[in-house]
């Protein structure tokens, strides 16, 4: 009898707690459909191909009308068209190169003599110089600067040696690589599932625990026979719960919208998921175990959550911070988190890659919960 | 005894919110705690509630002290804090029957505390839209739900207006009549504890100033009587020209109060005392003497103040 009407105290909390979620419209907002609208954005503005704009200097020699440059002329008058950019009070020729596949690249040619054309190579606003002599092109460019190299073979195609040229380029025999998870959208969507589980765990579980005590609910509660135990129980039971929800539709949607698949093992998936899932609600009630301030408990929430959203590689790697930080970074829990998501679903990883990251993940969360406990302020 | 608390003494970094109180509080009985905001009423009664822990002094429920009984206590003693608020966006009905089960309560006497705090038609609204007589009426159900042995009520009409107050007097009133229930109150509306209580401790600065029935209070001097009084023009100040007991004027209110334990003697000084003065009365009230009164003969000031 006496156990019953424990156990349904735990089923009466989480029940109230999941109501009181479900009514805020705003939680659905920010769980559900931010994080979908953040990865179709983010998905869309870098799939989107850019034009490439490589700038050509054409050295000349005379002022006179008559062009001392007859080849490249020549070219240019059939091919481009001339246009003025009034902001950098330059006039062009331009020739576009369509291409669906690659993205279109785009040559300004600039008529230019060699003091200005040197400047211009020093400040990076032209990469390649052309001089013509008796109808010999020869090429001035820095060959240690990658793009320079390419803009000058592309060119060297336009302008061959016996001065046929070809006016679009030739891509059968160019693969694009296009394997599945080599996109960004593939990056992105294992990133924004570990970081919705730290955000939604953090915010939901920190704050529901500070406002129920600044309010004094969490006094009024705990002097009935309330188990106190079954307090934080029910609130990290119904994150749990939405978090599995959250990430299963960001995940449907990212099927759906961008073909993404899930190479590694499912099992081990869902494991690392709930491990991050024991962390963050570990740390989120440690955060949470002594103040009754929601500004206090706003910025100890934004202390831990900061740092690991631009470092922890969601948005972009972190391979390129310096290398005595990479070690460190690789320490935080929503590093470990995304890290081993991303391995799952787009290196085919599985329970041997992550298995010991589940444990020091849940571990972690443990531990945090318990200092947490110890220290909680019901009163 | 049900309530007994002896010599509690409780103390915050710069202030002694309670000194040395003793209480004892019978089953059935209905105890006031009366005294203006930072009296120490709350830090009293959150310590008898087991939130807060005394400094010294001990006090027990039913015989039993705090520690290690904290379970079996939970289930003797319903109370209302003195500002809870729940959970916004749950409905009345949703709230009691989560406060219901803690205590094991069965969904039936969900309904029954709903009828007896007369919230039937607001059984389905959030909380968050309810008015403020409405909210403490659901935190005096929430007190209730477990047929308590101690109800513990923390100022439960403060910031209500007299209607909102009255219907709450009615369901301690009913209370009283239908159950052995014992009621301790904290309040500064000296008529809250002349309407719902047997006994009335007034407190102030931490300590009891005096306490007893309502009747032993208002009675000890023989049957004094208030006389309050309004006077032709205005004055700053009224001497009470060597008659005793003082006159009280207040110079805002333009109005004069005097205790006056023997009514015959004591009238006939006061009124001379006008005529001396040719002081000319406009308006005059005799009326027995109240625990307000009682409070300012004690204290120097008002209740409410
Ligand atoms: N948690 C606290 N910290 C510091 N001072 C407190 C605290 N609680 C109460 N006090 C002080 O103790 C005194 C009594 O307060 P309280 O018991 O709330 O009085 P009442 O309920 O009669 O208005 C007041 O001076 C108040 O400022
Ligand atoms: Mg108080």
């Amino acid at each position: 009898m006496n156990k019953f009407f424990k156990a349904k105290q735990l089923l009466q909390l989480i029940e109230a707690n999941f109501r009181e979620l479900m009514r805020e419209p705003a939680v659905l907002f920010w769980g559900i459909l931010f994080p979908i609208l953040m990865s179709l954005g983010l998905g869309a503005a870098f799939s989107t191909k850019q034009d490439v704009i490589r700038k050509v200097g054409i050295i000349r020699t005379t002022d006179s009308i008559a062009s001392d440059t007859p080849a490249i002329k020549n070219f240019l008058l059939k091919n481009a068209c001339k246009e003025y950019h009034a902001n950098e009070k330059t006039t062009y020729y331009s020739y576009k190169i369509k291409n669906e596949k690659l993205g279109n690249s785009i040559f300004l040619f600039q008529e230019i003599n060699w003091k200005d054309a040197i400047v211009s190579l020093k400040r990076g606003k032209i990469n390649v110089v052309m001089e013509e002599k008796n109808k010999q092109i020869s090429y001035s460019f820095d060959p240690s600067n990658p793009d320079a190299q390419l803009t000058y073979i592309k060119l060297t195609k336009f302008f061959p040696s016996n001065n046929t040229y070809v006016s679009q380029e030739n891509t059968d025999n160019i693969k694009l690589l296009t394997l599945d998870g080599t996109r960004y959208i593939d990056f992105l969507i294992p990133g924004l599932m570990a970081m919705g589980v730290m955000m939604s765990s953090m915010w939901g579980i920190s704050y529901t625990i500070i406002e129920r005590r600044s309010k004094k609910l969490l006094r009024r509660m705990v002097s009935t026979p309330m188990k106190k135990s079954y307090f934080l129980i029910s609130i990290i039971t119904v994150r749990f719960v939405m978090n599995f929800i959250e990430a299963g539709l960001l995940f449907l949607f990212a099927y759906f919208a961008f073909g993404i698949h899930i190479q590694g093992s499912i099992p081990a998936l869902i494991t690392i998921f709930l491990a991050g899932n024991i962390a963050f609600s570990g740390i989120a009630v440690f955060i949470s175990s002594n103040t009754s301030k929601t500004e206090v408990g706003n910025a100890l929430i934004n202390v831990v959550v900061m740092p690991m959203m631009i470092l922890s590689g969601i948005f972009f790697s972190y391979h390129n911070f310096p290398d005595w930080f990479i070690p460190i970074i690789q320490k935080f829990p929503l590093t470990i988190m995304a890290d081993d998501i991303r391995g799952i679903f787009i290196e085919g990883a599985g329970f041997a890659e992550t298995f010991i990251h589940c444990l020091i993940l849940s571990v972690t969360g443990i531990l945090f919960f318990i200092a947490g406990i110890r220290y909680f302020k019901w009163y | 005894m049900i309530i007994e608390a002896r010599k509690v003494f409780k103390s915050f970094k710069a202030v002694q919110a309670v000194k040395g109180i003793s209480l004892n509080i019978a089953q059935g009985q209905f105890v006031a705690l009366l005294g203006p905001n930072g009296a120490g009423k709350t830090t009293m009664v959150e310590m008898i509630e087991g939130i807060q822990k005394p400094d010294k002094g001990e006090i027990l429920i039913a015989g039993k002290n705090w520690k290690g009984n904290e379970d079996e206590l939970h289930h003797l003693i319903g109370l209302s804090l003195q500002e809870t608020y729940f959970i916004d966006k749950l409905t009345v009905q949703e709230t009691l029957r989560l406060f219901a089960s803690f205590y094991g309560e069965k969904k039936g006497r969900v309904a029954e505390v709903i009828q007896l705090i007369n919230l039937e038609e607001k059984k389905k609204s959030y909380v968050v839209n309810l008015s403020g007589g409405q909210r403490q009426r659901l935190a005096l159900g929430i007190a209730l739900l477990n047929h308590p042995n101690v109800l513990i009520l923390d100022e439960p009409t403060t910031g209500l207006d007299p209607n909102a107050r009255r219907d709450i007097w009615r369901i301690l009133l009913e209370l009283k009549k239908q159950s052995n229930t014992s009621l301790l109150l904290t309040t500064h509306y000296m008529e809250e504890a002349e309407q719902l209580c047997d006994y009335v401790i007034i407190m102030d600065n931490g300590s009891i100033l005096k306490e007893g029935t309502v009747e032993q209070l208002l009675n000890d001097d023989n049957g004094s009587k208030t006389v309050e009084f309004t006077l032709d023009g205005i004055y700053e100040s009224i001497d009470s020209d060597g008659m005793l007991p003082k006159i009280h004027w207040n110079q805002t209110s333009q109005q004069g109060m005097v205790l006056l334990n023997d009514i015959e003697k004591d009238m006939k000084a006061f009124l001379a005392l006008l005529e001396r003065n040719k002081l000319r009365l406009k308006n005059i009230e005799i009326r027995r003497k109240s625990l307000d009164d009682l409070f300012t003969s004690l204290t120097g000031k008002h209740l409410d103040e």
